[in-house]
Parts: C-alpha cells; sequence; structure tokens
C-alpha cells in the first residue's frame, strides 16, 4: 500500500468512526429521553437479575463487588437528594448544604450494604411486572412489580418515580405496603431529637461502618 | 394444653391492659407505652437470641428442606381456612371462593395440607386473618405492644390472635401430646420465616425496634386496605 492510500484509508476509518458514535448518539438519546418508567424498572431489574445469576463473584458472595455493582447500575436510577429530604423532613430544611451532602452520601451507602444483602437472600425469586396505570404526561408515578415465591404469597415491591431532566428517577421503595422513607423518617427524627444532624450522620456513618445496631 | 392456655393468658395480660389504659390515650400517638415496650424488646432479645433462634436455626439447618416445607404449608392450609372465614367477615365472596378451593384442593389432594397442590396450580394465596376483619370494621389499631417471644403486635391484632388461638383445628385436638408438639411446630415454622428478614433489619436499622415498629405499623395498615392504604401526608420541602 503506497503512503497515500494508507492515509486516505486511515482518515476514512477515522470518519467513519465519528460518524459511527454520532449515529449511536443520537439513536441512544430519545431512546433514554423517553424510556418509561416501568421500561426502566423492567430493564435495570433484568439487567440486575442476569448478573446475579451470572457473575461468579456474586455467587461467591463478594460483597464489596456486589456493592460496586449496585452503585454504578442502580443508584443512578435514584433520587439521593430527594430520598434523603423525605426521610429526614424539617431536619434537611435546616441542615447547611454541607450537612445535606454528608447525610445524603451516608444514606446511600447504608442503603447499598442492605440492598447488598438483599440481593444474596432473595436470588432464587422471579419478577413479575404490572401495567403502568398513569396519565401519559404525569411526571409522578408508581411502578409495581411483583417478587413470586413457590407456595407463598406474592411480596409486593413498588417504586415511586418522578420525572427529572436526566429520566426518571426513583424516591421511594415500598415493600410488601412498608416504605422505605417512612421507616427511615422515625429513625432519622428519633437521632435528630437526640444528637442534631450532626448526631443522625455520626449514626449513619457509624453503621456503615459496620457497627451492630443498639 | 392447660400451660399453653396459660402462656396465651400470661401474652395477652399486657394487651388487656394497654387496652384498658388506651381508652384513655388520644388517636395520635401509636406506642404510648414505649419505655414499657423497650423492656419487653430486650427481653425478648435474650431470650430470643439465646434460646428461641438457636433451635430454630437448627431446624432450619438440619430438617431436611423438604419437611419444612411441609410443615410450612399445613400450618399455611390452616392459615387459608382462617382466610376463607375472615373473607367472608369482610364480604369478599370471590376471594372467599377462592380460599376455600385452595383449601379443598389442600387438604383433599395434597395429604391435609401437607403439600401446596393449589400453590402449583397458581390459585394465588389469600392472606386475610381476624386482625385485618377487625380493621375492616373500623375498629381502632390501639396502642402498639411488643410482646416477648411474639413480637410486634397492635391491641386489635392481638384480639384477632386470641379468637385464632381459641378457634384453631389444632386447638380442638384431644390428644396432649400431639397438641403440644403441633402448637411448637407452629412457632418454629413462624420464627424460621422471620429469620432472613431478620438479617436484613439488622443491615438496615440504626435503632431495630423502631424500625421494627414503623415496618409492622405500615403492613399491617397495608393489609387491612388490601394493599391500598390512604396515602400518608408528606413532610417535604
Amino acid at each position: 500500500m503506497t503512503f497515500v492510500q494508507t492515509q486516505h484509508a486511515r482518515r476514512c476509518a477515522g470518519a467513519l468512526r465519528w460518524l459511527a458514535i454520532a449515529m449511536l448518539a443520537l439513536a441512544a438519546l430519545p431512546a433514554f429521553a423517553q424510556e418509561a418508567p416501568d421500561a426502566l424498572v423492567k430493564r435495570v431489574s433484568q439487567e440486575a437479575l442476569t448478573i446475579i445469576k451470572s457473575d461468579p463473584r456474586v455467587q461467591a458472595g463478594d460483597q464489596a463487588h456486589i456493592r460496586d455493582l449496585i452503585e454504578a447500575k442502580i443508584a443512578p436510577h435514584f433520587d439521593m437528594d430527594r430520598m434523603t429530604a423525605l426521610a429526614a423532613g424539617r431536619a434537611y430544611r435546616q441542615a447547611t448544604p454541607e450537612q445535606r451532602k454528608r447525610l445524603a452520601d451516608e444514606f446511600k451507602s447504608l442503603l447499598i450494604r442492605t440492598y447488598s444483602n438483599a440481593l444474596n437472600q432473595y436470588r432464587d425469586q422471579t419478577l413479575q411486572y404490572e401495567p403502568l396505570r398513569a396519565e401519559p404526561n404525569a411526571t409522578d408515578v408508581t411502578v409495581r412489580t411483583q417478587v413470586m415465591r413457590p407456595g407463598q404469597t406474592p411480596v409486593s415491591i413498588d417504586y415511586s418515580m418522578e420525572k427529572t431532566p436526566s429520566g426518571w428517577k426513583a424516591y421511594d421503595v415500598i415493600v410488601g405496603g412498608v416504605s422505605l422513607v417512612t421507616n427511615y423518617r422515625d429513625e432519622f427524627t428519633q437521632q435528630v431529637r437526640d444528637g442534631g444532624v450532626d448526631g443522625l450522620i455520626k449514626a449513619l456513618a457509624a453503621k456503615n461502618a459496620g457497627a451492630p445496631a443498639k | 394444653m392447660i400451660r399453653m392456655h396459660r402462656m396465651l393468658c400470661l401474652a395477652t395480660m399486657p394487651g388487656i391492659v394497654a387496652l384498658l389504659a388506651g381508652c384513655a390515650m388520644g388517636p395520635t400517638r401509636e406506642d404510648p407505652f414505649e419505655p414499657m415496650n423497650r423492656v419487653s424488646y430486650k427481653v425478648h432479645q435474650v431470650v430470643d437470641g439465646n434460646i428461641v433462634k438457636p433451635v430454630v436455626q437448627a431446624y432450619v439447618d438440619y430438617t431436611p428442606k423438604v419437611v419444612q416445607r411441609a410443615i410450612g404449608n399445613f400450618f399455611g392450609n390452616i392459615d387459608d381456612m382462617f382466610s376463607v372465614v375472615n373473607d367472608m367477615l369482610q364480604g369478599k365472596g370471590d376471594k372467599a371462593g377462592n380460599d376455600l378451593g385452595r383449601v379443598i384442593t389442600n387438604t383433599g389432594f395434597g395429604v391435609l395440607g401437607l403439600i401446596d397442590v393449589a400453590g402449583s396450580a397458581n390459585i394465588p394465596k389469600g392472606n386475610e386473618d381476624f386482625g385485618q376483619t377487625f380493621g375492616v370494621w373500623g375498629i381502632p389499631q390501639g396502642p402498639y405492644l411488643f410482646i416477648p417471644l411474639i413480637g410486634p403486635m397492635t391491641v386489635r391484632d392481638g384480639g384477632g390472635w386470641l379468637v385464632r388461638g381459641y378457634a384453631s383445628p389444632v386447638a380442638h385436638i384431644d390428644d396432649i401430646a400431639a397438641r403440644n408438639v403441633l402448637w411448637t411446630l407452629n412457632l418454629v415454622d413462624l420464627r424460621a420465616s422471620a429469620l432472613q428478614a431478620e438479617n436484613l433489619l439488622n443491615q438496615a436499622a440504626l435503632d431495630p425496634y423502631t424500625f421494627i415498629r414503623r415496618s409492622y405499623l405500615q403492613r399491617r395498615e397495608y393489609l387491612v386496605y388490601d394493599g391500598k392504604p390512604p396515602p400518608a401526608k408528606e413532610d417535604e420541602q
């Protein structure tokens, strides 16, 4: 091949690659922007289930690895600031931006740790997705799923979701009628009463560092 | 059985005391006996952790899974019988028919309920009890109680358990030894089903007492309203 031909081929390849990337981006953008909340829940759940069933490190119970996966695959679909605001209530409104950030970070770690333990325990179950009942232009919906367990009453897992500029995000999970945010509201209120917002942050940090429950 | 009755009476004493005291309480506070309940919770932790849980864990670890499943199904079938009764008390004819179908199928074809034939045929399992029926009838839940060895409860649900304890087919078995074995198995089966949830609880909760209380009250409310509880008001900015 001559020098000129090589140069030409390289330039073509370069241009083609950019074209391909541009096309991918174009194809992906509307798909993600318009992904319906129930479709999102289904896609993320299926991805998670596939990983649980195929990843050898997950099956070996490698907690650190499981936490990394949840952080990468699932956590981005949650609005942690809203969850923290809902759970901490008045204390959140009175907290400084710095306290709010630390609170949200610690709360997120706690939820990820809990979730990774749950995944480990409930790996043999199948999920059913119920059709979404919502107005087409709704910005706040509940996506309902059911965990089917042989010989037992199914357990419902519902996701409260809101529309944000970066897609639909969950701000509460309701398992069998038990709302995570409502549960933590009691816990947070109690900690704030005992030690203020900093006391709450400290309690969460201690919990994340592996302190046993009192 | 006398011992069982005495245990039940002892267990329900705080409930009766609470019921009397609860009449004077305003409807806003769900847990007016929190200090007493927290003591009960500590007692429960000690007794359960040192005696009950090791026994139940051994049952889970060393009994063949088939046997555990059969025992669970057996008591599940009794639950289904009570679902039928409570469906009817709540005026839910369709669900009553469905649950009655489960009981007939499992009692007849599933060797007195040991095999969940109806479950294999995808007949959904109902989940109604007297506590829920009282709720549907509009009886308030009453004060929250934590009872050692039994767990979280409200006065309303405690009343439901009392009715059930006396009405259960197990209570009407004449052979005392057999009856006591069945009661014990029933409790072991119930406790075993809570082991997994307990691991999660310890991972998730800052204060397990509060966490259990809120979970229990939310769950019972959800069941009384058959999965459609009135929305709670949000405390957001």
